[in-house]
């Protein structure tokens, strides 16, 4: 009889701290699978955020650095350039990526600096308790929008990864989804892509991920899984953006 | 033994910066420290040099919290406002205990203020001045010579302190020349600066981790004894000063950085003319040098504290002397105490 | 000895550099030197200025109140510094941009630097005019030293003005001299 499930060696042997029916742990163990499968896990070095991933290096089980929030793409950026022969990522949220880390994001990306970035896009603030993010859709009601994104004052949801597709020194960006097992399949194999272009030295690479936050959706974790297929994707569409 | 040559302060925190074994430079342009920048990108890159002109003052600094997690060597250097940006960062290096050296080439302010030089940002350096419990080693070159050497010391301090060490310059020490012996030796790596900590990747060992967080409030007050117990150390190991004819003065001035060579002219003046005066130049300036003090400590002796700001130095001055009488001459904002100033306060 | 030296004119001068080679000479001399420019909203509005301080012993203050010389290379700088020079000190006063200025108790030495430079063909050289003189009048470096500096000091693609630099110095000596 064949194996065909094992535990990542890149993951840990321990339960999250994740909410129920929350992306993270997918996207986590989805990292840690790739890791081992392109067989880096001694090479790579992980950039963990500010948000509710704050601590995914407990999670991961190869080394790692905390960043500020917004800071991780400078920190990158460092590390890299210091250890061109590392495998080096940053895993953000939209809050860290889009908002508060906006000018780190652009400007390493027109640097063309040759890294791999994971943006968690789940349209709200996690750990800071349900606040508006950049990418909140028109409507969605959060802690700071109670009644729903104005887009005439709050501005409208921000397509960062469309943003950075106009810059010349990007090699990648697709935008994919958590919301069946098939689309994650799907999101698994562009995450290997933008760690396949690191490693051939094709240079920066994005892949933004709608990942489900149910508790600030105020959500099942079914229906958040629908709410992503039925309303968010049609705000950011899926598929090869670069 | 190398040909002096001449060069400005920032130019020999540059070189000195490279010759003692920085990899890894970050910065954003800002008067006066531009020649330190400029100097940086002709003489960084190639192997291992590495740098990076940032997209802000945010950016270089947490590339230099990069770069030293990855195991260089880093630096940046600003002025004034732009040290404001850094603080955020610099919290973090000191949280994450990484070693590395910022550069302050002071202007005055509040605010945009202006180049002209001053010293205005003591209590930012000495006390911390980002969020949380933590000191930079700060050091206050008075020449361009000491500038230089100061790197060596900073690199070295950082790295065995793990902690981020800063230069406190200004504008005047910046821009002004002065000839230079560069060291005949450059930083050799030894077994001493070994970082194990560092992200290499975990080949042959258990993965690293860098990071200020501490999810277990027990683990963040034990992290921030911890930190205490370093910086109690570093108080009692790292003070740094240079004193002027202590032994029999009446009255003792206490200035660093440009300030102690303007004063230090004036004990010469008043020496001449038989005054008894000494001079006090603080090298670190965290940790203070309360050790200068105490040594001279006695009931009659008048201090003076003279900075190019408004009673920042002065209370560091009045916590190490006691009782002591301290009197205060500062100008900031573009105003520097001449040594005919200080004359006539000694004499006054 | 400490001789301190305020140097004054206008952007394209070559004021900075007329300190730097002073600075230069000084320092192969084995003397202490600081060199101190004007630098920042100071040097808006085209005005340059740079202090040099040369002395047998360590320098205090790099900044100059009352100067032992004051070398003026244009109008616009003697109203700004004539009141800065020491009681009977030394004004070198470029006496091809700057006329009929007079002063009591300051020791006046005209010399008319812009046509003597444009005389050897290229008026840039007002600067070294003016330091010939000056070298001629105090001598604090001696006049070879500068030249050494100077050859020494030029960038290898500027190696073609030595020459006329070299000249300079020693017509401004000259007609120090006179």
């Amino acid at each position: 009889m064949d194996k065909i499930y094992s535990h990542p060696v890149s993951l840990r042997d321990n339960s999250t701290h994740y909410c129920a029916g929350c992306g993270h742990g997918t996207a986590h163990r989805i990292i840690a699978e790739i890791v081992d499968e392109l067989g880096i896990r001694e090479k790579v070095i992980g950039l963990a955020p500010v948000g509710c991933a704050v601590i995914a290096y407990e999670y991961w089980n190869f080394d790692c650095s905390e960043a500020a929030h917004g800071r991780a793409l400078a920190v990158a950026t460092a590390i890299k350039r210091v250890r061109p022969e590392n495998i080096v990522f940053t895993y953000q949220g939209d809050g860290d990526l889009a908002a508060i880390g906006t000018n780190e994001t652009i400007h390493a990306a027109n640097r063309g600096e040759n890294l791999t970035v994971i943006f968690i896009n789940n349209a709200v603030y996690g750990m800071t308790g349900g606040q508006m993010a950049p990418t909140t859709l028109a409507g969605q009601k959060t802690a700071t929008t109670p009644a729903g994104r104005d887009v005439l004052s709050h501005g409208f949801p921000l397509k960062i990864s469309e943003m950075l597709a106009l810059l010349p020194a990007v090699k990648y960006i697709e935008r994919v989804s958590f919301h069946s097992p098939q689309e994650i399949i799907k999101a698994k194999q562009a995450i290997k892509t933008a760690f396949l272009n690191q490693i051939n030295n094709i240079g920066f690479s994005l892949v933004e991920i709608l990942s489900p936050c149910p508790t600030y959706w105020g959500m099942s974790p079914q229906k958040s899984l629908e709410w992503i297929k039925e309303v968010m994707a049609k705000e950011f569409p899926l598929g090869r953006i670069k | 033994m190398k040909k002096k040559i001449l060069m400005t302060g920032n130019e020999a925190v540059a070189q000195g910066a490279i010759d003692a074994g920085c990899t890894f430079y970050a910065g954003y342009p800002i008067t006066p420290q531009n020649e330190l920048t400029a100097y940086m990108a002709v003489h960084m890159p190639g192997k291992p040099g590495i740098f990076i002109q940032a997209e802000s003052e945010l950016a270089a600094i947490n590339m230099v919290y990069g770069a030293s997690a990855a195991g260089a060597r880093a630096m940046t250097s600003s002025s004034s406002p732009g040290i404001s940006l850094k603080q955020e960062g610099i919290s973090y290096i000191a949280g994450a205990e990484l070693p590395a050296v910022i550069v302050n080439v002071m202007r005055a302010g509040p605010g945009l203020g202006n180049i002209t030089p001053a010293q205005s940002d003591y209590f930012q350096a000495t006390r911390g001045g980002g969020h949380g419990d933590y000191h930079l080693i700060v050091l206050a070159p008075a020449s361009v010579q000491e500038a230089y050497d100061q790197m060596f010391l900073s690199f070295d301090l950082a790295d065995k302190y793990r902690a981020p060490v800063m230069v406190l310059g200004d504008g005047m020490l910046g821009q002004m020349m002065e000839p230079l012996q560069l060291s005949a030796v450059s930083f050799q790596p030894s077994a001493e600066n070994k970082k194990p900590w560092a992200l290499t990747g975990c080949a042959g060992r258990s993965p690293n981790v860098i990071k200020s967080f501490y999810m277990d409030t027990n683990e963040l007050e034990k992290f921030n004894l911890n930190l205490q117990k370093k910086y109690a150390l570093i108080r009692q190991k790292e003070q740094r000063w240079e004193e002027i004819f202590l032994k029999d003065a009446k009255t003792i001035i206490v200035a660093y950085g440009s300030m102690a060579r303007i004063a230090r002219s004036a004990v010469h003046a008043l020496r001449g003319k038989g005054k008894k005066v000494g001079l006090i130049r603080p090298i670190t300036l965290w940790p203070f040098p309360e050790k200068a003090f105490t040594k001279h400590l006695t009931s009659n002796t008048r201090y003076l504290a003279v900075e190019m700001s408004y009673g920042q130095m002065l209370e560091d001055v009045q916590l190490a002397v006691g009782k002591a009488k301290v009197d205060f001459l500062g100008r900031a904002g573009g105003g520097v105490p001449s040594e005919e100033d200080i004359i006539r306060r000694v004499n006054g | 000895m400490t001789e301190k030296i305020i140097i004054a004119g206008s952007g394209g001068q070559g004021i900075m550099l007329l300190g730097k080679v002073i600075a230069e000479t000084a320092m192969r001399e084995n003397k202490f030197v600081t060199w101190l420019p004007a630098y920042g909203a100071e040097v808006r509005g085209g005005a340059a200025h740079c202090a040099v301080i040369i002395s047998d012993t360590e320098i205090g203050s790099p900044l100059i109140d009352k100067a032992d010389t004051l070398i003026a290379m244009n109008a616009l700088s003697i109203i700004k510094f004539q009141n800065r020079i020491k009681n009977k000190g030394l004004l070198i006063l470029n006496s091809s941009l700057i006329h009929q200025f007079k002063k009591a108790k300051v020791d006046i030495l005209e010399c008319p630097c812009t046509e003597i430079a444009e005389g050897l063909g290229n008026n840039k050289v007002a600067n070294m005019v003016a330091l010939g003189a000056y070298l001629a009048k105090k001598t604090v470096i001696p006049i070879r030293a500068a030249q050494e500096a100077i050859n020494e000091m030029a960038p290898a693609d500027k190696k073609a003005l030595v020459e006329i630099n070299i000249k300079a110095l020693q017509e401004g000596a000259k007609s120090a001299n006179g």
